[in-house]
């Protein structure tokens, strides 16, 4: 696994990529979102402090897309606000990049660095400044011997690894991750996130990050959401893991946490599954 | 990165690229083909002869007549004109119905007002066949290049909305939200993502284009045309020359064929955008 050889975590402390880039605030008020008479979401509130790294954990079909997509800028909440560092979020915007759950969101007919050059291009960046640009961030992630290839010649890690890439060379303060590794397997996945950890500390942005898996969220959080099960979800509890990083998700104190989530997340998805039958027997 | 490099992902190009360099592996096969493409046309000319011995030279051409026929315009100069006259209203008339077709096709598949304005009379002409709109390109255009080269691109411009429409509207959610949040606006929008996602429906809205095309061409010339292939058709057909009538059909299958080939090749660089040639 070159990923994690000493090589490329080296680069953590040679480059500082994006260094004056820091992390913006987010301030999620009252936040509602509804499709039709659906309430998908009800009165979210959460306060991201500046740089934090935040993991959304939640019973599948609950309301976590839905929620980062209203943070991005893609939905329009039908109550309540979103601030960033103040400024209320009305539409997608260059301080917030979203990486999505499916490599569909890289451009197919591009090549992975014209991919990573897309919104510096869209900017107005000069030529060269760009192409520096794409080069240290293809490094960062350890692209930079596939530049030249489309997204489908590269494996499923190496297409959401394009991805980050493209969000982070874009300098956003916050960045939205839904379920990135989601369709990777469970090794790929394992050194994604060791990077994903070591890519954040360079870049210093916040993030939001989607996932289902408890361990995910344990060795990649500051802190860890558990939304209720839907309709109208809303945050159920919040925990602070204070375990240094990089974090082993065998140590005990991950171990204890792991339970603890298990518990409440699996009260929360028993509740959905019940919500479900209930509605069968009801229909 | 090992790990994910072993995943079936790669496996693919490969095959791809085997596909589209390797010759060796396709020489049978290829072989094959042509043996085949030989035994059919053989076929073909084997009951056309029984056919023609049948009904008799008053009418049908037998293959033999027809290669005389062919030679006899073909040393006049006739046939060269015909084909030479024809494929330059058809080339010009498509190009323009691709030209202004794709363009207003993507406008109408993103911009809703566009396409509720645009949409009934879309819905109304796309219905009513070059060939009622034959007289009338006369009175308008007269009997020059223009009414001909009007009706093709008539019959282009149609086929080529309506398809580029359907890319435009298809275009995947994930990379419009994508795009917008890397900071693009809505017309960038439009130029790099809608138009690339779309070219695979634009490229397969020209060649219906083209077909459309070949099915116009003899009614727009038969009516008021000094030279073409459907007035070579016509004109012969007064004169009792059926074997001047298979020559021109004939050759305008053969051109069909052809057009749609060299439109196949040109095609062939935007292979990336998906497009399956
Ligand atoms: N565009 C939409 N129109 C109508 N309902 C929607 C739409 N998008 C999401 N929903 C509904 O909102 C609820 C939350 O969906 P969402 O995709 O946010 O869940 P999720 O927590 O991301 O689930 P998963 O973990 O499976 O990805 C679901 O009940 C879904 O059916
Ligand atoms: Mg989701």
């Amino acid at each position: 696994m070159p990923l994690t050889t000493a090589k490329s975590t080296g680069t953590t402390t040679s480059t500082a990529p994006a260094a004056g880039v820091r992390g913006a605030a987010l301030d999620l008020d009252a936040v509602t979102i509804k499709f039709g008479d659906f309430t998908a979401v009800d009165s979210v509130d959460v306060s991201v402090r500046a740089g934090e790294f935040i993991c959304l954990l939640g019973p599948s079909g609950c309301g976590k897309s839905t929620l980062i997509s209203a943070i991005a800028g893609f939905e329009k909440p039908a109550n309540g606000r979103i601030h960033l560092e103040g400024q209320e979020i009305r539409g997608a915007s260059l301080d917030v990049g979203m990486v999505f759950q499916s490599s569909e969101a890289l451009f197919d007919w591009l090549t992975i660095r014209q991919n990573i050059e897309y919104g510096p291009k869209m900017r107005g960046v000069a030529k060269k400044e760009r192409q520096a640009l794409a080069d240290e961030f293809l490094s960062l992630v350890g692209l930079a011997h596939c530049a030249d290839q489309l997204p489908r010649q590269l494996s499923g890690g190496m297409r959401q690894r394009a991805q980050i890439a493209r969000v982070l060379a874009n300098e956003p303060r916050v960045v939205l991750m839904d379920e990135p590794f989601g369709a990777l397997d469970a090794q790929t996945r394992q050194v994604m996130q060791q990077e994903l950890d070591r890519i954040w500390r360079t870049s210093g942005c916040t993030v939001i990050f989607v996932t289902h898996d408890i361990d995910e969220a344990i060795v990649l959080a500051d802190r860890i959401l558990v939304m209720t099960a839907g309709p109208e979800a809303t945050i159920k509890s919040s925990y602070d893991v204070d375990i240094p990083r990089p974090r082993d998700e065998a140590g005990d104190e991950a171990i204890a946490l792991h339970r603890k989530l298990r518990e409440d997340i699996g009260a929360e998805v028993r509740k959905a599954l019940q919500g479900q039958g209930l509605t069968q027997e009801g229909s | 990165m090992t790990l994910a490099e072993t995943k079936p992902a790669p496996a693919r190009p490969a095959s791809d690229k085997s596909r589209r360099r390797g010759q060796k592996p396709n020489m049978t096969g290829s072989l094959r083909r042509g043996g085949l493409f030989i035994v059919s046309i053989v076929l073909g000319l084997v009951v056309w002869q029984l056919v023609a011995s049948h009904f008799g030279p008053a009418l049908v051409a037998s293959p033999s007549e027809t290669w005389q026929g062919a030679a006899d315009l073909w040393a006049d100069g006739t046939l060269w004109q015909s084909i030479w006259a024809s494929s330059r209203r058809i080339f010009i008339g498509w190009a323009l119905g691709v030209v202004v077709g794709a363009p207003l096709g993507l406008l109408m598949g993103r911009i809703t007002i566009v396409r509720e304005i645009l949409d009934p009379y879309i819905e109304f002409f796309r219905f009513i066949p070059p060939i009622a709109f034959v007289t009338l390109a006369i009175i308008w255009f007269g009997i020059g290049e223009s009414s001909k080269i009007v009706l093709i691109f008539y019959t282009s411009v149609f086929v080529v909305i309506i398809n580029t429409i359907s890319g435009a509207v298809s275009t995947d959610e994930t990379k419009l939200r994508a795009a917008a949040s890397l900071g693009a606006s809505k017309s960038q929008i439009l130029r790099t993502i809608v138009l690339p996602s779309a070219i695979p429906h634009i490229v397969t809205g020209a060649r219906l284009a083209m077909g459309n095309s070949f099915l116009t061409i003899v009614s727009a010339e038969i009516v008021a045309a000094q030279e073409g292939l459907g007035a070579l058709i016509w004109t012969s057909r007064n004169y009792g020359h059926i074997d001047w009538v298979f020559v021109g059909i004939i050759v305008l299958g053969a051109l069909g064929f052809l057009f749609d080939r060299v439109l196949r090749v040109c095609v062939r660089p935007l292979r990336r955008y998906g497009v399956k040639v």
